[in-house]
């Protein structure tokens, strides 16, 4: 995509996440309890003029009713987030409406919803205390294709009736923004997608510092036996690349917490990966495409500098193991007949990964940034592009580089969390999009 | 990994055709004093590179020794034709399937036995290596790929003029060649093979591989073979021309509905390559799958390109390897994704030669001994092909060049060539005025002008060899030759670089020598000298009875009355051969009244009455009444005012214009009759120099190094060029650092209509470089 430079002006964001924006956020009254836990956030986090807002409201104010929702809605999956509190009161319970429970009992009973809908049991994150609630966040996703049979089901379960917002980020809040409103009477409320990302990531930074490590990059990768990962602390963050893996990817430099550019993209992403794959192997999941990738040989589908050069290409230092063409040896009719599927998978993620990797690493020089961060859910349970990125930026950097990625399964303690009010509510959406 | 290993399935399907049967007159020309072979295989078609010795007839003049009083001739000078040897570089391209004939038949016509060594590159040239040993005799000597390419790239730009060009899908013309940069340096290729390499050049001899990509031609291909059911190379990009990507890659307005405004991305960018066949039940077409992978292939390169400029801070990249080659849709795509990642600030840039960078480099390296690169070479558009298009839908015509040769020749020439040192911008001066292949209207014209002219210039070539029986014959192949030139040029008017009516001369030119035509106004030029001559004391006398103010009027009318005469010009032609006797009176009577066309007469004379000029440099044009009535009077009277005179004439014959060897003698015989001319020659304040060139245009980029050293010894500050062809059809709007002064009459109804006048219309211009006051401005 481009070289389309974004620099975030401070004032703009912290309006748009000024809780008084939100819709209802006025509707209720102050309580001690928020001051309180604002005064707290303020001790431990950077100070900022919407903290400083927010410390004079009061949690309960900016609460928003149940349920708690925040999906984001890529060009492949939609993710989303659902809080089921588990500190209901009695009165509550009488409050509350049927649909509402429902809506609970359907969402938490299943682990599968429809066809495609599948709920991440591990990674649940229990006991987390959010807007002085204390409940269990799951996580559910299905393919965007999917979307219309979820509007439906959301139709048939009368949600609109909840007068709730449904927060939402990634292409799909603008592009199904209408079909919320018209097939299931929903008003979205929409949240740049790169903000959220930049938050969310910094939000992990901020767990961190009192937490077991969310950071950590692969120790000696350019050497299988010996390679392992280690955690890392970000204590001053920026500046820092934000490489985020979805269906295409973006690149953003990081300067500060609202201080950010997109630097550039590439449409060979997570989305070609599998797009290719689907063709080449008749595979229809992302997860059954890696399964065959980490059983394939790539080398017998690219060509490598020595099946040209017999070895080392020694004039200009590039060594025999390096592709010399991804693809390379499909240009022969025989050597087309002789791989097999899985091979094909494997070729077609070192591909996308080492050119991910390149792309990644001539923004950092171009940037002159020395730390990379690679998320997104390309690298979901992709262990193996995590470490071929590693290893690239590490190689072909002369060590220069570091690869950090984001623990997903971070063990997110409350205390975390509990001082965390509406805003960082809809950023925990975006956490989302670390945790999957 | 440029061009390496391109193994292509189907060729082990195609069978050695061994029964073509070459033109020998047509390709591998020279071959009986061909030496130092070099050959670049690469996965479908081989190059190979000679260098052989010419013989070529040249017109010389000669002085008769005029003391001895001869009575045997009249003449002024005595011409002969002489045989002259030059050296031409060969260069041939051909389907891998030749490669045996073509090795067979060079064997068979080899005569020079010194060769021992052929140099050869590509990663077809360890294939066949045993063959060519075997067939040739000769040892093959592999040379480093990377390093031939470069060295081949090199020589283009600095050699051939408009070798790059810019490809732009949508123009009117699709290409748009670059003028030649003095410092070709520093640059980056991008050669997309199999695998992309990308090297950075800072001189002849300095270059460094930055960095690649795995993601090449190769991948587009064995990809396109995975996924389609096609399985050669070029059959998979007419699959993608013919495809629509939307449906298999992803936008960003199918996630986002439209645009992504805040980031400024527009809704039709693609998102995710392939991001919509991530579905197992949809079939897609294969023309679709083909353009989308295209799509993500060249986009993926330039913008690697573009991060690797900007690291480097470059910004001329030219773009090379079989993925490149001549395919309008892979430069259709490179193009927009430079535009897109460097929002135009870096253009992708072609060759026309890119075909045969490595065969000219591994060459090069063969010839160290010869230093091919101390002189420089030209393009001979007589023996080369020009750039072809193999796209199928540009010109169906194409497809059948399939099995056809493609040649490029290039001469040395006999003078090393560099710019003038006036000229204000090197860098972006352009020598034509009009540029054919944007100005359709000016294209056919021209085109339809020098076919019309034919007939004439056949008929003159044959009258200049009245003692050669065969001259009808090779007139006639010439005529033959010709017409197909102007027959392709229609066709493909980007054949040969930029189309200008300065290269429809150059190329007839050519033409005419390639078939021993060396200088077919030989005789004519002597003629119209000789009757010239006999005027000169008489102009003078006239000229010098006329009082200061009237004489400078009168000595610009008679230049331009001079320039009438012009056997070149169509319609001077026709009036020349009806009517011999047209005269100098004639000639000033048919001129425009002023206000001419263009009229800057009074502040030149304004200028006339400041101070002297240190140094004027003269390009003359035309033999006969123009350089002797016209030109030398003017000479006389700036020497008189005490500026210096270089006058500038062809190193070789075209057309009636007169050469500098002619001028010579023509000199001699006017200092014998005239002490202001004598002085000068005497107290060496006139100077006669070879422009280097033999064409009736003028291009001051490439001139003769001497030239360019006399002028800037002798401080020149005035540049006057004349003529048609020199200040019209080039240099119209060249901007030299100094005071110049353009004189031509148009004797072309056509371009006199273009230019807003008619037929004999005046062109006078006058210019003074901005920032430079005019001597008179000053003093005043």
């Amino acid at each position: 995509m481009a070289f389309n430079g974004h620099q975030r002006d401070d004032e703009g964001i912290d309006e748009d996440e000024t809780p008084t924006k939100q819709p209802r956020s006025d509707k209720e009254k102050p309580s001690d309890e928020a001051s309180a836990s604002a005064g707290r956030a303020a001790s431990d986090r950077r100070t900022s003029n919407s903290t400083a807002r927010l410390r004079s409201d009061s949690v309960k104010k900016t609460r928003p009713p149940f349920p708690w929702f925040g999906m984001d809605i890529g060009g492949t999956l939609v993710k989303l987030v659902y809080f089921e509190p588990k500190d209901i009161t009695a009165e509550e319970e009488q409050e509350e409406v049927e649909n509402l429970k429902s809506i609970r009992r359907y969402l938490t009973s299943n682990i599968a919803y429809g066809k495609t809908g599948i709920r991440d049991v591990h990674l649940e994150l229990p006991d987390l205390t959010l807007c002085g609630r204390t409940g269990n966040l799951h996580f559910i996703r299905f393919p965007t294709h999917d979307l219309p049979v979820f509007l439906q089901m959301v139709r048939n379960k009368h949600f609109s009736s909840l007068h709730t917002a449904l927060c939402a980020t990634g292409g799909g809040a603008y592009k199904f923004e209408s079909d919320f409103r018209k097939m299931a009477d929903l008003q979205l409320h929409k949240l740049d997608e790169l903000d959220c990302l930049i938050r969310g990531v910094l939000y992990i930074d901020s767990v961190v510092s009192s937490g077991p490590s969310e950071c950590y990059y692969f120790e000696n990768p350019t050497d299988p036996d010996l390679c392992a990962q280690k955690p890392y602390t970000l204590e001053n963050p920026y500046p820092l690349l934000l490489v985020n893996i979805g269906s295409g990817v973006s690149i953003l430099a990081v300067y500060s917490e609202n201080n950010y550019k997109r630097v550039t993209g590439t449409s060979l992403g997570g989305g070609t990966f599998l797009g290719l794959c689907c063709l080449l192997t008749g595979c229809s999941t992302f997860e059954e495409a890696l399964e065959m990738a980490s059983q394939g040989e790539s080398t017998r589908v690219d060509k490598l500098v020595r099946d040209i050069y017999g070895g080392d290409y020694e004039r200009f230092g590039l060594p025999g193991w390096a592709v010399a063409s991804s693809f390379g040896n499909m240009m022969s009719r025989e050597k087309r007949e002789s791989v097999s599927k899985e091979d094909l998978a494997r070729a077609t993620l070192v591909t996308i990964t080492n050119n991910i990797g390149s792309i990644t690493r001539m923004c950092a020089l171009n940037e002159n940034i020395e730390r990379v961060v690679f998320v997104g859910n390309f690298l979901r349970v992709n262990t193996l592009s995590m470490k071929l990125l590693a290893y690239a930026m590490d190689y072909w950097s002369k060590g220069q580089l570091k690869a950090l990625f984001l623990q997903h399964e971070v063990n997110h303690s409350s205390t975390h969390l509990d001082h965390r009010d509406q805003t960082l509510f809809f950023m925990s959406c975006f956490d989302v999009r670390h945790l999957f | 990994m440029a061009e390496c290993v391109r193994l292509d399935s189907s060729t082990s399907t195609h069978t050695m055709d061994k029964s073509i049967t070459l033109p020998p007159d047509e390709i591998f020309r020279n071959l009986e004093n061909a030496k130092r072979f070099a050959i670049d295989i690469g996965g479908s078609l081989t190059k190979l590179a000679y260098y052989s010795t010419v013989q070529h007839k040249v017109a010389k003049v000669r002085s008769f020794d005029h003391s001895a009083k001869e009575a045997s001739s009249d003449k002024l000078y005595e011409i002969s034709v002489q045989e002259e040897v030059t050296a031409r570089l060969h260069f041939i391209k051909f389907e891998n399937a030749y490669i045996e004939t073509c090795l067979d038949f060079i064997r068979d016509h080899l005569v020079n036995t010194e060769t021992k060594v052929i140099k050869a590159t590509g990663g077809g040239a360890h294939k066949f290596k045993e063959l060519i040993e075997r067939k040739l005799g000769l040892k093959v000597d592999k040379e480093d790929e990377m390093t031939c390419l470069i060295k081949g790239c090199n020589f283009v730009l600095r050699n051939i003029p408009h070798e790059a060009f810019v490809y732009a899908k949508h123009a009117d013309s699709e290409f748009r060649f670059q003028t030649t940069q003095p410092d070709i340096f520093p640059y980056l290729l991008v050669n997309i093979g199999s695998g992309v390499s990308i090297v950075k050049v800072e001189s002849e001899d300095k270059f460094e591989r930055i960095g690649g990509s795995s993601i090449g031609g190769g991948t587009f291909w064995g990809l396109g073979a995975l996924l389609t059911k096609t399985k050669r190379f070029d059959e998979l990009l007419q699959l993608a021309s013919k495809g629509q990507h939307t449906s298999v890659d992803m936008l960003v307005k199918d996630i986002y509905g439209g645009s992504y405004g805040s980031l400024g991305l527009t809704g039709d960018l693609i998102a995710s390559s392939f991001g919509k066949s991530a579905t197992a039940n949809k079939e897609f077409s294969q023309e679709d799958m083909a353009k989308s992978l295209l799509h993500m292939i060249s986009n993926d390169i330039g913008q690697l390109a573009c991060l690797y400029a900007k690291l480097h801070n470059l910004s001329r990249v030219y773009f090379g390897g079989f993925f490149i080659r001549g395919h309008p849709v892979t430069m259709h795509t490179i193009t927009y994704s430079i535009n897109f990642f460097t929002k135009g600030e870096v253009q992708a840039l072609f060759l026309r030669h890119e075909g045969y960078l490595g065969a000219i480099g591994a060459f090069l390296k063969g010839a160290e001994e010869d230093n091919p690169n101390q002189y420089s070479w030209g393009e001979n558009y007589a023996g080369s092909s020009g750039l072809m298009s193999v796209s199928p839908e540009m010109n169906p015509m194409q497809r059948a060049r399939s099995g056809t040769f493609d040649m490029l020749e290039m001469d040395r020439l006999e003078r090393k060539l560099v710019n003038l040192p006036l000229l204000q911008d090197p860098s972006s001066y352009i020598p034509d005025t009009v540029d054919l292949i944007e100005d359709a209207l000016a294209r056919e014209y021209w085109l339809y002008c020098f076919e019309d002219a034919l007939d004439g210039v056949v008929k003159r070539a044959v009258a200049s060899q009245p003692d050669m029986p065969e001259a009808a014959e090779r007139a006639e192949k010439f005529r033959q030759k010709y017409r197909h030139k102007l027959q392709t040029l229609r066709q493909q008017p980007f054949a040969y670089g930029s189309l200008t009516v300065r290269s429809l001369l150059d190329t007839r030119e050519h033409c005419l020598n390639e078939f021993n035509f060396p200088d077919p106004y030989s005789k004519i030029k002597q003629k119209e000298n000789d009757m010239a001559l006999k005027y000169y004391q008489k102009a003078v006398k006239s000229l010098d009875e006329l009082s200061w103010e009237e004489r400078q009027f009168a000595l610009v009318r008679g230049v331009l009355a001079g320039n009438v005469f012009d056997w070149g010009a169509k319609a001077v032609s026709d009036v020349l051969e009806s009517d011999p006797e047209f005269g100098f009176a004639q000639a000033k009577q048919q001129l425009e009244e002023r206000p001419w066309l263009i009229d800057s007469f009074d502040r030149w004379f304004e200028r006339l009455k400041g101070p002297p000029h240190r140094c004027a440099l003269f390009f003359v044009d035309n033999s006969g009444v123009d350089i002797i009535l016209g030109v030398m009077p003017f000479v006389r009277e700036l020497l008189s005012r005490g500026t210096e005179v270089v006058l500038a004439s062809n190193s070789g014959p075209a057309l009636n214009d007169v050469t500098n060897g002619e001028l010579q003698i023509l000199t001699e015989r006017i200092a014998a009759m005239d002490p202001v001319i004598q002085a000068g020659l005497s107290e060496d304040r006139l100077t006669l120099v070879q422009s280097g060139s033999s064409s009736p245009c003028l291009d001051l980029s490439r001139l003769d190094k001497v030239l360019a050293n006399v002028v800037r010894e002798r401080k020149t500050d005035l540049v006057i060029i004349e003529g048609m062809g020199r200040a019209i059809h080039t240099n119209y709007y060249a901007m030299l650092s100094c005071e110049s002064l353009k004189m031509a009459v148009i004797k072309n109804s056509w371009l006199a209509d273009r230019l807003g006048g008619k037929l004999f219309s005046v062109v006078f211009k006058y210019e003074v470089p901005d920032g430079q006051p005019s001597q008179d401005s000053a003093a005043s």
